[in-house]
């Protein structure tokens, strides 16, 4: 257990250190990047033992200031969330050391590597605390930590606006668990997690009334629809690094929440799953919907988070509703297929921001648009990004595949096990998620073929140039991994069975193992996925080796007779998207598009603008907030900017304050 | 027969039949027009000619643009091992949640295919892979949606019990579903397959095609690799139809066999019969006919909940 706090504190002391520095670039870099880097290595030693089955380790002593005790523990749920955490951190560190020396001459490296470090200290503690005070300070110091690093451009309005924009989400949604826990406490008379865990089981009401609570206020860090307004605007304006650290890590703390509120209120009520599953699937078609018509690369990447977000929520609601309705086996499935996707996300989403970040530092524009022609430029970083699309877009042989499948079979099988017309909305599911996943495809065949394929659309994007191994070594890493979950699924979920076994009980994942041959059978889809790894390397060394016998030449692309192709003629983002766009979604998801044609009979002058706002902010939240603003205003009459009237309002308040007390104390006398 | 027999026969039948469907195709267009049309094995000769030409590569493209064709074959291949024939397990033996991995397959070869259009920088074939991409959206949940069809019925998500001789006992029973689900199904291979009338192969004119204009610029073997795996594809939809509309057995293997082959060519028959009297359909009334295509699927789920 000391070695965590070893790790947070190496990781503060580090960050400090880099503060301190900050004058000197290349020191701070070394002190921050390096100290996380550190922390995150000392830290996973103790992960790694808890995850490999050790037992959990505490560590508890008096501290009056936290309303009882200094309590922190790793136990398997805890060590499942902080392998991401450590790990994905430290590749964020070596990948953002080099990342953020771009920015030098402009403005001061300490404090990003000051909240860095601070950030990951933040979520791991969020992991391991183990009393409320404990966790809501933990859960702050993340959240505005996060807040410094997504404003580190904030010398530009639009991030000072995303700032902004996820400050107050992220407050509004810690007010719903901070009710949740006020909630827990009153029962269990304590505000330690061991209380809650142990407390008379909750009335079903109130059980409700937390998980509700607790679905809305970590859905709004998770980022379920309709909390998710914050997300895409906070994770494109935030150094790429940090975008990789938020989408692939912090958004699973609101997960963390759930599943840990879920271990202290027993078994789940008949509603809950199949709520969390609808809103898993809301959220999963709205995020694709809207990621597919976005020009913004980090955007992109951002609502296809949320997508997976749903995605996991998904699993997650398939297993409570197995659960409620006393199918073990089903349950186990869909919490391993939720688990597993998180891990897979972690990786696969990691990847994607890496190389969107070095496309940017590369072309200095995110804009895919400008993009094009970078598959030639930057063959790593290319490579990197496309083997990324394959495994968001869940397909074989990689990991996405896998946990998506998994949701299938969870869905599937729910679906089997009911009788008569309750089975309609699990199978209805699977349609809808095999829509979900095409439209994934459909989003990231776009964002690879536009942004890495085809001629350059601007000059900075012809002149690019391949990023620095520092920054492609963490994203070749991470190919890897991605390569090797999907072979060794089996693996991965042994790895998880510790976390599983504390959410569900433990005899049903025992269970779950032990037919798992016949349940869900990942060896022989990791077998599958390596077999078509190698038949597909295979089928390019017969093609290479073929075509050598063969004549082969190069010639420009065939322009169906055209003689002068230019590189502006070709598809853009905007019109790959147009048919779905125009076609197939429902109204408030489409694009808001702007069309003047040239008029006459000879070339003139045309416009066409195309723009995709988030439809929920800019329907729901705006409207709402600009109300309140306006019903607010009205209290400026108090504010006189007079001194004698502020001096009436003191008095005011003195002696209603005076009268309070003085009535209270007749009523207590009589 | 015993296993690795019928494995060594399907390997065959699924490697060598598939370009016979597609002359089969066009055989049956051939005769409808009132021609001779090319002989039935012309697909095949198409396919030692196009492997031993040379090839040309855009200068725009990168490695990406050689990979399509390989992962679309290659994908097609295992979708094809993996799909059963006869009622006998595939040579990638059957397992629980092969279905969805049948799908993601072909979803990977489309994926890649339309990477490879997107990696020429020509509008025409980005605007091919857009369309492919967009249509199969639609067509992928009425697929699916008729797996649960046959999930529901068989009680097992394994695709040798889903699409097993026990669906033959269904029939009777559940007969409407499953009329339902073959509808859907038919259109959809129409629609993967890229046939009329959601797109016509034979068309002159680069505007109106979708699979067809996304492969304009690959050449010699890498074509010939392409026209192999849009085969194999047409085969894997063509054999799905087959076991869901026959899902009889003689009993003898050995009669099972040639039976297959002659329901896969009866499928190319109606294939082209369909082509042969329709029209292409206006590329906005496409989705329609899908969407219509996913309703026929969920109503075939909803008459077997009822």
């Amino acid at each position: 257990m000391d070695v965590v706090l070893v790790a947070i504190l190496i990781l503060v002391l580090s960050g400090i250190t880099a503060l301190a520095l900050a004058r000197r670039p290349r020191a701070a870099t070394a002190f921050g990047a390096g100290g996380a880097v550190l922390g995150c290595a000392v830290g996973s030693v103790p992960t790694l033992r808890v995850l490999l089955g050790a037992s959990p380790e505490s560590l508890r002593a008096a501290w009056d200031a936290a309303h009882g005790a200094f309590w922190v523990e790793v136990d398997p749920l805890s060590s499942f969330f902080l392998l991401p955490v450590f790990g994905l951190s430290a590749l964020a560190a070596v990948y953002g050391g080099n990342y953020l020396l771009a920015y030098r001459r402009q403005k001061s490296l300490g404090a990003p590597w000051f909240f860095f470090n601070l950030f990951v200290a933040g979520m791991t503690m969020v992991v391991i605390a183990r009393t409320v005070v404990l966790f809501l300070v933990a859960w702050e110091v993340m959240s505005i930590a996060a807040y410094c690093l997504v404003t580190f451009e904030h010398e530009r309005a639009d991030v000072r606006k995303a700032g902004w924009v996820y400050l107050v989400a992220t407050h509004l949604g810690v007010a719903f668990v901070f009710l949740a826990f006020v909630l827990l406490g009153r029962n269990a008379g304590s505000l330690e997690f061991e209380a809650f865990r142990t407390m008379p089981p909750l009335s079903a009401g109130w059980a409700g009334l937390i998980f509700l609570l607790a679905v809305i206020g970590f859905g709004a860090k998770a980022g379920f629809v309709p909390f998710h307004v914050w997300l895409p605007e906070a994770h494109p304006a935030a150094p790429s690094h940090v975008s990789a650290l938020m989408s692939g890590v912090m958004i699973k703390m609101g997960l963390y929440g759930v599943l840990r509120l879920l271990t202290f209120l027993g078994p789940p009520a008949v509603w809950w799953g199949p709520t969390l599953a609808c809103l898993g699937l809301l959220t999963g078609l709205v995020g694709i919907a809207l990621a597919l018509q976005q020009r913004d690369v980090k955007r992109v990447l951002a609502y296809s988070s949320i997508e997976n977000m749903g995605l996991i929520g998904l699993g997650l609601g398939v297993g409570l509703w197995a659960w409620a309705s006393q199918l073990p086996l089903v349950a186990a499935l869909g919490f391993a297929a939720g688990l597993l996707h998180i891990w897979n996300h972690a990786l696969m989403k990691g990847l994607m921001f890496f190389a969107a970040g070095s496309v940017l530092h590369a072309t200095h524009s995110k804009d895919m648009e400008q993009l094009g022609g970078l598959m030639k430029r930057m063959p790593w970083t290319g490579g990197s990004m496309l083997v990324g699309a394959v495994a968001i877009a869940a397909l074989p042989p990689l990991n996405g595949f896998v946990s998506e499948w998994l949701i299938y079979l969870g869905l599937l099988k729910c679906g089997l096990a009911a009788s008569g017309g309750s089975s309609l909305p699990a199978f209805f599911g699977v349609g809808l998620l095999a829509l979900i996943g095409s439209l994934a495809v459909v989003a990231f065949v776009r964002l690879t073929g536009i942004v890495l394929l085809g001629s350059p659309r601007s000059e900075a994007a012809g002149h690019a140039h391949e990023s620095s191994p520092w920054m492609l070594g963490p994203m070749v890493l991470l190919v890897f991994l991605c390569l090797a979950a999907g072979v060794f699924p089996q693996t991965m979920i042994g790895w998880m069975s510790g976390a599983l076994e504390q959410v569900l009980a433990s005899e049903v994942w025992r269970d779950f193992v032990e037919r798992e041959q016949s349940e869900a059978p990942l060896s022989l889809v990791g077998y599958v996925n390596a077999a078509a790894l190698v038949a597909i390397a295979a089928g390019v060394l017969v093609l290479l080796a073929w075509s050598r016998r063969t004549a082969v030449s190069q010639a420009a692309t065939w322009g169906c007779g055209y003689l002068m192709p230019t590189v502006r003629m070709q598809y853009t983002g905007g019109s790959f998207a147009e048919m779905i766009a125009e076609q197939l979604l429902p109204q408030f998801l489409r694009p808001r598009t702007d069309w003047q044609s040239p008029r006459g009979l000879f070339p003139a002058p045309g416009d066409f603008r195309s723009d995709s706002p988030d439809p929920v902010s800019e329907r729901v939240y705006e409207p709402f907030f600009r109300r309140t603003a306006e019903r607010f205003s009205r209290l400026r009459i108090l504010q006189q900017g007079k001194l004698h009237v502020y001096l009436v309002y003191i008095l005011l308040v003195v002696v209603i304050g005076l009268a309070w007390a003085s009535v209270r104390t007749w009523w207590a006398v009589s | 027969m015993v296993a690795p027999l019928n494995n060594t026969v399907h390997v065959l039948v699924a490697l060598a039949l598939p370009p016979l469907l597609l002359g089969v195709i066009a055989k049956t267009k051939a005769l409808f027009a009132g021609r001779v049309g090319p002989p039935v094995w012309q697909p095949y000769h198409d396919l030692i000619k196009l492997f031993l030409k040379g090839s040309v590569y855009s200068t725009t493209t990168t490695w990406v643009f050689r990979a399509g064709p390989v992962v679309g074959l290659v994908t097609a291949a295992m979708a094809a091992l993996l799909v059963p024939l006869v009622d006998h397990s595939a040579p990638i033996p059957s397992f629980t949640g092969d279905l969805i991995l049948l799908a993601y397959l072909l979803g990977l070869g489309r994926f890649f295919t339309a990477a490879a259009a997107l990696d020429t920088g020509s509008a025409f074939e980005d605007m091919g892979a857009a369309r492919e991409v967009t249509f199969s959206c639609l067509a992928e949940p009425a697929f699916f949606l008729g797996l649960v069809v046959l999930a529901k019925l068989s009680g097992s998500l394994e695709l040798a019990s889903m699409l097993g001789s026990s669906l033959a006992s269904h029939w009777p029973t559940a007969g409407a579903s499953l009329a339902l689900v073959l509808l859907s199904w038919f259109i959809v291979l129409l629609a993967e397959n890229c046939r009329i009338p959601f797109d016509d192969p034979n068309t002159h004119l680069e505007l109106t095609m979708i699979h067809e204009v996304m492969v304009l610029d690959h050449s010699g073997p890498a074509l010939g690799m392409i026209l192999y795996g849009a085969a194999l594809k047409l085969f894997v939809f063509a054999a799905l139809i087959v076991r869901l509309a026959f899902p009889l057995t003689t009993g003898y293997t050995s009669l099972d066999w040639p039976l297959l082959v002659g329901a896969l060519l009866l499928v190319a028959v109606a294939i082209g019969v369909v082509e042969s009297t329709m029209a292409r359909l206006r590329l906005t009334q496409i989705p329609v006919l899908l969407v219509a295509a996913c309703l026929l699927s969920a109503f075939g789920v909803i008459l077997l909940t009822r």
